[in-house]
């Protein structure tokens, strides 16, 4: 299993064909208190850059986009009811949606996980 | 992930709290010019804490403006559509300057003051506000940008229990009413007011103390130091106007429901800048009128979102909303026509392409905890 970052704060966890996506906890924090997410429907396609899910804080909407290509396997229904679970376990039990991973060359241009880590902390 | 709405950031002034926001953990954004405090905690968190406890603000962004000259009330009255004349010393109303078309410049609070009147403005609005005043007011009045204080609110249950304890007697000042006390050796200029629908108070302190009047407020563990995050969450909650969102030069206190602000001795004489147009919409009826907006389900619809009626046509536009943290749901106000703005009307709002129940509601949205006197009292 392996974890993937992108520039705009997801994150990527990688299981054989599946892939696991949420957004960070620099993204969390930025956003501030979330009360609301809307995740992909299952079995919709994605295409990288697609946008994917919703996120809204008190304060802000944000996109969450497809970083890579593949289909939706499950969104993660827990996040309706009780959106501030991204607040509190960005990195876990607030992940976003599984997809399929349709081309794994896809994941060359992510950043890993110290490489994401030290990018932030210059942020 | 990508912040579809983040603000513009341009050069910045700094407040006199400045360095002590940064030493309570504020992240601070540009607002009105200046940096300020967003959020410490959190919004929501604050946002909670104001309405079961006592939360400090800092509002000296916000323009204090006193006037003084022969005729001051009737110069004041030909701007502002307020009873200003009945107002006694000590008391503050809640006004508009208006433009001579009856659109609103700004929204104001004023105070009478013995022979002075005590404004307080907006802070992205004051340097136009000093320049029709400076402008339209006859060359006999003159007043003072008062530059040299910062100004404090104090808002929420507790806000009595712990300003009484250093300032003893603003407990006997009931809302809209002010005077001046001293704190140690500091004149502070205190009124029971407020923008968040709590009781509470609004300190003038001169910007060389207000760091130590600060700390002397948040060393008593009920209070908590507030951003402009929950202010926001709080006023709307409370269903009062922000001027640039709720507020503009293109509506009028008709159409921003805000009648209650026009004395009847003004409202049967006139002779207030855009009268003939006001006075005309009061008569007749204004073609669009705020209103409170309870949505359905849980996002968030905030300001630029269309208002449509049961067909889909566009009828007016969300001019703020957000998440209310009391109630745990979306509210908004916005702007519809007057013959839909009635509380239980049935409309839809769309934002980014996606279509909203929402339902017309009296405001506020949370009732105001404000500390009147008994009337005769």
């Amino acid at each position: 299993m392996s974890l993937y970052f992108t520039g705009e704060h997801e994150w990527i966890k990688v299981d054989g064909d599946t892939a696991t996506i949420g957004i960070s906890n620099h993204a969390q924090h930025a956003l501030g208190d979330i009360v609301f997410a809307e995740v992909p429907e299952q079995g919709r396609s994605l295409n990288k850059g697609d946008e994917a899910a919703v996120v809204e804080s008190v304060k802000a909407a944000s996109d969450v986009y497809a970083p890579i290509a593949g289909e939706v396997i499950i969104g993660n229904s827990a996040l309706a009811d009780d959106p501030s679970l991204i607040n509190r376990d960005p990195e876990g039990e607030g992940w976003f949606f599984k997809m399929t991973l349709a081309d794994k060359a896809e994941l060359d241009g992510l950043m890993d996980e110290a490489a994401y880590r030290a990018w932030v902390a210059t942020l | 992930m990508t912040d579809t709405m983040s603000p513009t950031q341009t050069p910045t002034q700094t407040l006199p709290l400045d360095a002590w926001h940064r030493a309570k953990g504020a992240r601070m954004v540009a607002f009105a010019g200046y940096d300020m405090p967003v959020q410490y905690e959190g919004i929501m968190a604050e946002h909670l804490w104001v309405r079961s406890h006592a939360g400090l603000f800092d509002v000296s962004h916000m323009g204090q403006l006193l006037f003084h000259g022969p005729g001051l009330d009737k110069a004041l009255e030909s701007l502002l559509p307020g009873d200003l004349q009945s107002l006694k010393d000590g008391r503050l109303r809640y006004s508009m300057l208006l433009g001579e078309d009856g659109g609103i410049i700004d929204d104001l609070m004023a105070t009478r003051r013995g022979e002075h009147f005590y404004l307080v403005v907006n802070g992205a609005t004051k340097a136009g506000d000093i320049e029709q005043f400076e402008r339209r007011l006859p060359r006999e009045i003159a007043f003072d940008h008062m530059k040299e204080q910062a100004l404090l609110a104090l808002q929420g249950p507790e806000a009595v229990a712990v300003l009484n304890a250093l300032v003893p007697g603003v407990a006997e000042l009931s809302f809209m009413q002010a005077n001046l006390f001293r704190w140690n050796d500091v004149p502070l200029w205190i009124s029971r007011s407020g923008y968040t629908g709590e009781d509470g108070f609004e300190i003038s302190v001169v910007a060389r103390d207000v760091a130590a009047l600060a700390d002397a407020l948040v060393a008593d563990e009920r209070v908590k130091p507030i951003g402009l995050g929950a202010r926001d969450s709080l006023r709307l909650e409370a269903g009062l106007p922000l001027y640039g969102h709720d507020l503009d030069g293109n509506t009028t206190p008709v159409t921003a429901d805000l009648l209650f602000a026009i004395g009847k001795r003004r409202r049967a004489e006139g002779g207030f800048a855009g009268a003939l147009r006001i006075m005309g919409e009061i008569d007749n009826g204004a073609v669009q009128k705020r209103v409170g907006l309870l949505v359905d389900g849980k996002q968030p619809v905030r300001e630029g979102a269309l208002i449509l009626d049961r067909e889909g046509n566009e009828i007016g536009r969300v001019t703020s909303g957000g998440h209310s943290p009391t109630l745990g749901r979306p509210i908004a106000m916005g702007y519809v026509a007057a013959a839909l703005a009635v509380p239980g009307t049935f409309l839809k709002l769309e934002q980014r392409g996606k279509l909203f129940q929402a339902q017309v509601a009296p405001m506020p949205f949370v009732p105001h905890q404000y500390h009147r006197k008994p009337q005769g009292a």
